[in-house]
C-alpha cells in the first residue's frame, strides 16, 4: 500500500456515559479518497473533530506525516497541512467572498502582526486569490457578501477556504448535505479534481456519491470501526450489510 | 455605491471642519465654554473609538474599559502630585520621581495601561461571551475599590491636580491649545485605527469576531491576535484617561466605576458599533444630551434611555449608519 499520511491509533472519546469513539484505529494513505460512513450517531463527526483538533481524544494517538499530533491545537495542525471543511457551513457571512478566501490565504502567508498595509491590496495575497476563486468557481461572486450566497455556493466557498490553506489532507464533513442533485454532481466533479493534489477524508451520507468517489471506505458503528476496504469489499462484507447498509445498496 | 461613499466623505469632511473651526467660532460668539465642553467630547470619543476597536471589530464585549481610562488618569495625576511635592513615587527597587511634563507622564500612562491590558486580557480572553463581560467588569471594579481605599492619593475623594501637565511649545492651561491637542490626538488615533482594521491584523480580528473556531481551523492562533488588539485598545483608553485628568484637573475612582464603562459602551452603540467614526458621534451625542437634559432634570438618564433603545432597535450601525448610509459597514 502507498505511504500512510495519517494514522489514528486506539482513539477513544466519551461524552459522559456515551462512548462516541472506542479504540478506533484508521490509516489514510497518501493520495486516496477515504470515505467514512456509518449510521447517525456512529461517531463520524466526533472522529473528524479529533483529527482536526476541535476535540482532544481521551486516549489514543494520532500521527500525521510521521509526526504525533494527538495534543496539538487546531491552528498548529492547520499549519502542518491538515485542513477541514465543516458540515455546518462555517464561513464568515459578513465578509465578502473575496475576504473569506483572503483570510484563508493569509493564514498561510506568514504571521499577521502586520498592522499598517491594507490587506485587500496586498500583492502577496492577491496573487493567490484569483486561482483560489476560480478553483471553486466563484470568480464572478468575488465582491459579494458571503452570507448572500446560495447554499451550494457556500459549500463551494467552504471547500475553497479549506483548499486555500494548501493542505496535505482535506477533511470534508458531509459536503453534499442539503444539496440538490445538480449540486451533488458539480461537487463530485470538484472532489475528483481535487484528488490530484490532495488526500481526502470524506464523511458523507450520499451512498451513490461515496461508492463513486471513494478508493477505500471505513464503516463506523457505535464509535467502532467495523470494516475497512475498497467499495467492493465493503459492499459484500456481511457484517457491514447487517449493521448498516441494509437494502440501500444492492 | 458611488453616491454613498461621496456622502460619507462629505460628512466626514464637514465633521472635521466643524471640529477644526470650533474654538475661533466659540470665541467669536462669546461662548468659550464650548471649547472645554468639546475637549471633553474629544477625549471621550478617543476612549469610545478604542473600545469600538475591541467591541465592534473584535467582538469582545468589555464592560471594564473605564479601568484603563481611570488608570491613565491616575498615572498622570500621581506623577504630577509627586512632581509638585518633589517626592519620589517609589524609592525601591529604583527611585522614580514625579513628573509634570506630559512628555514623560503621558507615555507612562499609556505604558501602564498597555501592561494592565496585557494582564487583564491574558486572563479574560480565555473566556468569551457572558464570562468575558463579567471578568472585565470584575477587574475594573477591583481597581475601583483599590483606589477608593488608597488614602495616600485621596481615596474616595480623589486627587486634585495643581495644574495641567506641560508640553514644549504648548500652553495646556490654555483651553484652545488643549482642545487642539486633543483633536490632533483623536485624529491620529482614528487614522491609526483605520489602517489597523484594514490591515492583515485587522482581517484576523474581524474574522475572529464572526467565527473564531473557523479562524483557528484556518491556522490562526486567534488568542494572541485578540490579546494584542485588547492591549492597543487599553493603551489608547489610557491616553484618553491622561487627557481627562488634565482637562478636569481632578481624578477620582469614579472614573473607573462600571457605570463609566457602561457610558463609554453606550457611546459606541449610539454612534455605531464597528464603524470607526461612529463612536465619535456617539460621544458627542451622549455628552451633549447630558449637558442639555441636565439643565432641566437631574434624572436625565431617564430620557436618554428611550433614545438609546430607539437608535439601537432601528439603526444597526447607529447614528453614523443613518447619516453615512445604511449599507455602510466596517468603517
Amino acid at each position: 500500500m502507498a505511504e500512510i499520511l495519517l494514522r489514528a491509533q486506539d482513539l477513544s472519546k466519551s461524552f459522559g456515559a456515551v462512548q462516541a469513539c472506542r479504540n478506533l484505529s484508521l490509516d489514510i494513505a497518501t493520495g486516496e479518497i477515504h470515505a467514512l460512513i456509518g449510521p447517525n450517531g456512529a461517531g463520524k463527526t466526533t472522529l473528524l473533530n479529533q483529527l482536526s483538533g476541535d476535540l482532544m481524544p481521551d486516549s489514543g494517538h494520532i500521527f500525521f506525516n510521521g509526526k504525533e499530533i494527538s495534543r496539538l491545537p487546531l491552528h498548529k495542525r492547520a499549519h502542518l497541512g491538515l485542513s477541514r471543511a465543516y458540515q455546518i457551513t462555517s464561513i464568515f457571512p459578513h465578509l465578502s467572498v473575496e475576504e473569506n478566501l483572503l483570510l484563508a490565504i493569509q493564514a498561510h502567508s506568514g504571521h499577521s502582526f502586520r498592522f499598517w498595509k491594507n490587506a485587500a491590496t496586498d500583492p502577496q495575497l492577491q496573487a493567490q486569490l484569483i486561482p483560489a476563486l476560480e478553483q471553486v468557481g466563484l470568480a464572478e461572486r468575488a465582491g459579494e457578501r458571503a452570507g448572500s450566497l446560495s447554499h451550494g455556493e457556500k459549500r463551494q466557498l467552504e471547500v475553497g477556504m479549506a483548499l486555500a490553506c494548501k493542505p496535505k489532507l482535506l477533511l470534508l464533513d458531509e459536503p453534499m448535505a442539503g444539496m440538490g442533485p445538480g449540486g451533488t454532481v458539480e461537487l463530485s466533479k470538484l472532489i475528483l479534481k481535487l484528488k490530484e493534489h490532495v488526500t481526502i477524508l470524506l464523511v458523507e451520507h450520499d451512498m451513490n456519491a461515496i461508492f463513486a468517489l471513494a478508493d477505500r471506505i471505513t464503516v463506523l458503528v457505535y464509535g467502532e470501526a467495523i470494516a475497512t476496504g475498497t467499495p467492493e469489499q465493503i459492499r459484500s462484507d456481511p457484517a457491514v450489510r447487517q449493521a448498516y447498509l441494509g437494502d440501500e445498496v444492492q | 455605491m458611488f453616491r454613498q461613499s461621496t456622502r460619507k466623505i462629505l460628512f466626514l469632511a464637514a465633521g472635521a471642519l466643524f471640529l477644526l473651526l470650533l474654538p475661533p467660532v466659540a470665541k467669536l460668539v462669546g461662548e468659550p465654554y464650548f471649547i472645554s465642553l468639546f475637549s471633553r467630547i474629544l477625549i471621550y470619543a478617543l476612549a469610545a473609538v478604542s473600545l469600538d476597536l475591541i467591541l465592534g471589530y473584535g467582538g469582545m464585549v468589555s464592560l471594564g474599559h473605564a479601568a484603563f481610562f481611570g488608570i491613565g488618569a491616575y498615572v498622570v495625576s500621581i506623577f504630577a502630585f509627586h512632581g509638585f511635592e518633589g517626592s519620589p513615587i517609589i524609592s525601591w527597587p529604583f527611585t522614580l520621581h514625579g513628573q509634570t511634563s506630559g512628555l514623560v507622564a503621558w507615555p507612562a500612562a499609556i505604558l501602564a495601561c498597555a501592561l494592565l491590558a496585557a494582564i487583564i486580557g491574558a486572563l479574560s480572553l480565555r473566556t468569551s461571551g457572558m464570562h468575558f463581560i463579567m471578568i472585565t467588569l470584575a477587574f475594573a471594579q477591583m481597581l475601583y475599590y483599590f483606589f477608593v481605599s488608597l488614602e495616600a492619593y485621596g481615596g474616595d475623594d480623589g486627587l486634585s491636580l495643581f495644574s495641567r501637565n506641560t508640553l514644549p511649545g504648548l500652553d495646556l492651561g490654555d483651553d484652545t491649545h488643549f482642545y487642539y491637542l486633543c483633536l490632533a490626538l483623536l485624529f491620529t488615533f482614528l487614522f491609526i485605527a483605520w489602517r489597523l482594521v484594514h490591515s492583515r491584523f485587522g482581517m484576523v480580528i474581524r474574522g475572529s469576531r464572526e467565527n473564531e473556531k473557523r479562524m483557528q481551523a484556518l491556522g490562526f492562533p486567534t488568542f494572541r491576535y485578540k490579546l494584542v488588539c485588547f492591549i492597543i485598545a487599553g493603551a489608547a483608553a489610557g491616553l484618553a484617561g491622561a487627557l481627562i485628568a488634565n482637562q478636569t484637573e481632578y481624578v477620582s475612582p469614579g472614573l473607573m466605576h462600571w457605570t463609566r464603562s457602561g457610558e463609554i459602551l453606550i457611546m459606541v452603540l449610539l454612534g455605531g458599533m464597528g464603524t470607526l467614526f461612529g463612536p465619535v458621534l456617539g460621544a458627542a451625542t451622549f455628552l451633549l444630551l447630558e449637558e442639555v437634559l441636565a439643565i432641566y432634570t437631574e434624572h436625565w438618564m431617564f430620557y436618554l434611555g428611550p433614545f438609546l433603545i430607539v437608535v439601537v432597535l432601528f439603526a444597526k450601525h447607529g447614528i453614523y449608519g443613518i447619516i453615512a448610509g445604511r449599507e455602510e459597514k466596517h468603517g
